[in-house]
């Protein structure tokens, strides 16, 4: 049992790193339809970020942690968002109207190109921080195994469930909320009401990709290593999350995030480490074969 | 985010507005630079240790800048006599697709033809030969991808994963069981092609992002597996010693009972292999483009292409779009595992380093930047993603970064494709305005 809940406690950190990614998926799939490929990469960019400026900061002598963690997180979101605004400026703005194809091209070789760019100016080398949160607490012990909640895991969920919260808040009640919705439901119709098009998706960039950014501001805490390559396989899984929650759903990418990381852990705890790739995409075909929408989509009735 | 609020739009051509541009460029291109190309961090022992590379990033943002105005001045001037132009484009566009209509099969028998050549021209060294055969593997999965998501319009993400299918059903058959490889080739093509049937039965169904995922998934769970099942194919050691294919019998080696230069009685040469390994893929890759040819002109081949473009309307018309999509996806299935065993028995060696998602990129990226359902399309985009970076070998460094960037030049600049025209392989009824057709998108926006 107590092995059971360390699984779940590291299982949910996990999860909930995957769903801050997939949210950018989603949304990015909602408002425009296409599968932002490189968003694996904004994610290892805003890693790479929070390393840089917990650097710079090292460098300067600051010392204080939760000034340090809230300088890293602002920090990392802000830059990323630049990044995110200026790919979907150069490479999928002009393919609006293109094939859906010619965009998913351009997100692959847009994520192709920034990944060595990375590598080409920060060298291809792991990255090794030492901790910056350190400690936790023993929840309980059971027959000798203590079951560990370390505080960097607080603050990942409670971080996570706080952006959420803002998120669903920013989505729901404020104007651009309404107008991101709108977009996502028709934007020729929504453009025909005053909706500046264009701005709302780039703002959609920006949001994921700040997301994204304290996603990998997360990770680099949480295993103290980052390189260049890891944009790839969190991307994928983050889109499997996307997909099993229901593509386009804020909530479903959350749950399938959450999904994804506990299947993970449980695999790993419970059957073979090797194989938790493969268990992640078979259950993922399986929700896909009963549940065609995936876990909240909502099914999507085709017109002639 | 300021940024997110600068609309730089079709029309600012004005002075102020293009300063405005610049700046606001200089500005993202500073954002962008400081944490990546200013600043650098590496270990030092075990920690991380922090460097500043100001000049290098300043160097590289008036580069930006400098290729911003170039391109602002070049719209101005291109947007100014911009209707007669683009009506002299639009004719020379139509000159030249009429022309490369008409002669299309002409141009294709003399590549052909020049490909057949090859070996016994005087330039043809080993690396040439060698260089060449690459290229037409992936050529041949180009055309069998065409099959997937050229004709029938069905998004493969994970195609490697039937070449490595092909690649390690040969290589374990004719190591453990001593097959030969003419024996093994169609079996590889059998094998690939029900690996696709079994995959595609399940998510063929489902919407066309979705199966996008799925084959994703499919060919990380390939290499997952190749590389976890140690005792079944060795891991991510490989299988080496891929026996070399023979010529009905006749091998290629120095010494031995029956080799190919005793059989024509003429002195041994390692080159005879390379020749004969680039003839066999001419032959594979001709028959794959054969084969896609004749389909396009079967009902199957005909049912492909409705479907790609209207689902519904097949529908209707009593067509099984699960069945038609299934035998798009085996078919091209089938050829991945042809090309896999060539590729098995060429090396020599099979390894799933080979079978990245790098190279499922590379197949997609070859036939949607030729222009989807183009064979001719997919010679020139294969020919512009396998042998240009060739040459540029001594840019190691930035090869892969170029790459990348290139795919997002090519498809903002010509995002149907270089021969992207989606004429429909047969016509029933003559085409009304031919001018309309040629400027119709595939897609239209929402």
């Amino acid at each position: 049992m107590a092995y059971f809940i360390q699984q779940l406690i590291n299982g949910l950190t996990l999860g909930a790193i995957y769903g801050l990614i997939a949210i950018g998926y989603t949304m990015v799939y909602g408002i425009i339809g296409m599968i932002n490929f490189a968003h694996g990469e904004i994610y290892m960019i805003g890693a790479f970020i929070s390393v840089i400026t917990f650097l710079v900061l090292q460098s300067v002598g600051m010392g204080f942690v939760p000034l340090v963690l809230v300088v890293m997180l602002i920090a990392s979101m802000l830059f990323t968002s630049v990044y995110g605004w200026t790919i979907e400026r150069i490479a999928y703005r002009p393919l609006r109207r293109a094939p859906r194809l010619a965009a998913l091209i351009s997100a692959i070789g847009m994520s192709i190109a920034l990944q060595n760019y990375v590598q080409l100016t920060q060298g291809a080398r792991v990255k090794a921080l030492a901790p910056i949160i350190s400690g936790g607490m023993t929840l309980f012990e059971q027959n000798g195994f203590e079951v560990r909640l370390s505080y960097l895991q607080i603050f990942i969920i409670i971080l996570t469930m706080a952006l959420m919260a803002g998120f669903s808040y920013l989505i729901d009640r404020t104007p651009l909320g309404r107008q991101q919705r709108a977009c996502e439901q028709d934007r020729t119709m929504a453009a025909l009401v005053g909706v500046n098009v264009d701005r709302t998706i780039s703002t959609t960039f920006v949001m994921g990709a700040a997301l994204a950014a304290v996603a990998g501001m997360m990770v680099t805490l949480y295993y103290g290593v980052v390189d260049f390559f890891i944009g790839f396989l969190a991307g994928v899984k983050a889109f499997t999350a996307a997909v099993l929650g229901g593509i386009g759903s804020l909530p479903g990418a959350m749950l399938g995030g959450l999904l994804i990381g506990l299947i993970e852990a449980f695999w790993s705890a419970y059957f073979t480490i090797e194989y938790k790739d493969v268990a992640t995409f078979s259950i993922l075909v399986l929700v896909l074969i009963f549940r065609p929408t995936g876990l909240l989509g909502k099914p999507e009735i085709e017109k002639v | 985010m300021s940024e997110t609020k600068i609309k730089v739009g079709a029309a600012e051509t004005s002075l102020p507005a293009m300063a405005k541009d610049v700046l606001m460029t200089a500005v993202i291109a500073l954002v962008l630079a400081v944490p990546f190309i200013g600043l650098k961090s590496d270990s030092v022992g075990t920690a991380l240790e922090l460097y500043t590379r100001w000049p290098e990033m300043f160097a590289i943002i008036g580069a930006v800048l400098v290729g911003r105005v170039a391109f602002l001045l070049l719209r101005l001037r291109r947007d100014q006599p911009r209707a007669q132009s683009a009506q002299k484009r639009a004719g020379v566009k139509e000159l030249a697709a009429n022309w490369g209509g008409k002669h299309i099969v002409l141009i294709g028998v003399a590549g052909f033809a020049c490909a057949a050549l090859l070996p016994m021209m005087p330039f043809a060294s080993r690396y040439t030969v060698d260089i060449a055969t690459t290229f037409l593997i992936y050529v041949m999965l180009g055309w069998g991808l065409n099959i997937v998501v050229g004709l029938a319009g069905l998004l493969d993400l994970g195609y490697v994963a039937f070449y490595a299918v092909g690649a390690y059903s040969y290589a374990l058959l004719s190591t453990e069981l001593g097959w030969s490889f003419w024996v093994c080739l169609p079996l590889a093509g059998v094998f690939a092609a029900a690996f696709g049937v079994m995959l595609g039965f399940p998510v063929l169904r489902l919407r066309g992002d979705y199966l996008a995922i799925v084959t994703l998934g499919f060919g990380e769970i390939i290499r997952v597996v190749l590389t976890n099942w140690v005792d079944f194919t060795k891991g991510p050691n490989g299988i080496s010693g891929v026996p070399r294919p023979s010529f009905f019998g006749y091998s290629f080696s120095r010494g031995g009972e029956q080799t190919f230069h005793d059989l024509l009685g003429i002195a041994y040469s390692s080159q005879h292999r390379v020749v004969f390994l680039y003839f066999l893929i001419l032959i594979l890759a001709g028959l794959t483009n054969w084969f896609t040819l004749r389909m396009r002109k079967l009902p199957t081949g005909r049912a492909w292409e409705a479907l790609r473009e209207d689902e519904i309307a097949c529908r209707s018309l009593g067509i099984n779009p699960t069945n038609v999509k299934l035998s798009a996806f085996a078919l091209g299935a089938m050829f991945a595992g042809f090309a896999g065993s060539f590729f098995a028995t060429r090396q020599g060696f099979v390894s799933p380093e080979s079978f990245t998602f790098m190279e499922s990129a590379i197949i997609l990226a070859i036939v949607v930047l030729g222009g989807m359902g183009s064979q001719m399309g997919v010679v020139l985009a294969a020919f512009a993603l396998v042998i240009l970076p060739e040459w540029f070998r001594d840019f190691q460094q930035y090869r892969m970064f170029l790459f990348g960037a290139a795919m997002v030049l090519i498809m903002v600049l010509k995002p149907t494709g270089v021969m992207g025209r989606r004429e429909p392989t047969i016509r029933l009824h003559k085409k009304k305005d031919a001018a309309e057709d040629a400027e119709a998108q595939p897609e239209i926006a929402q």
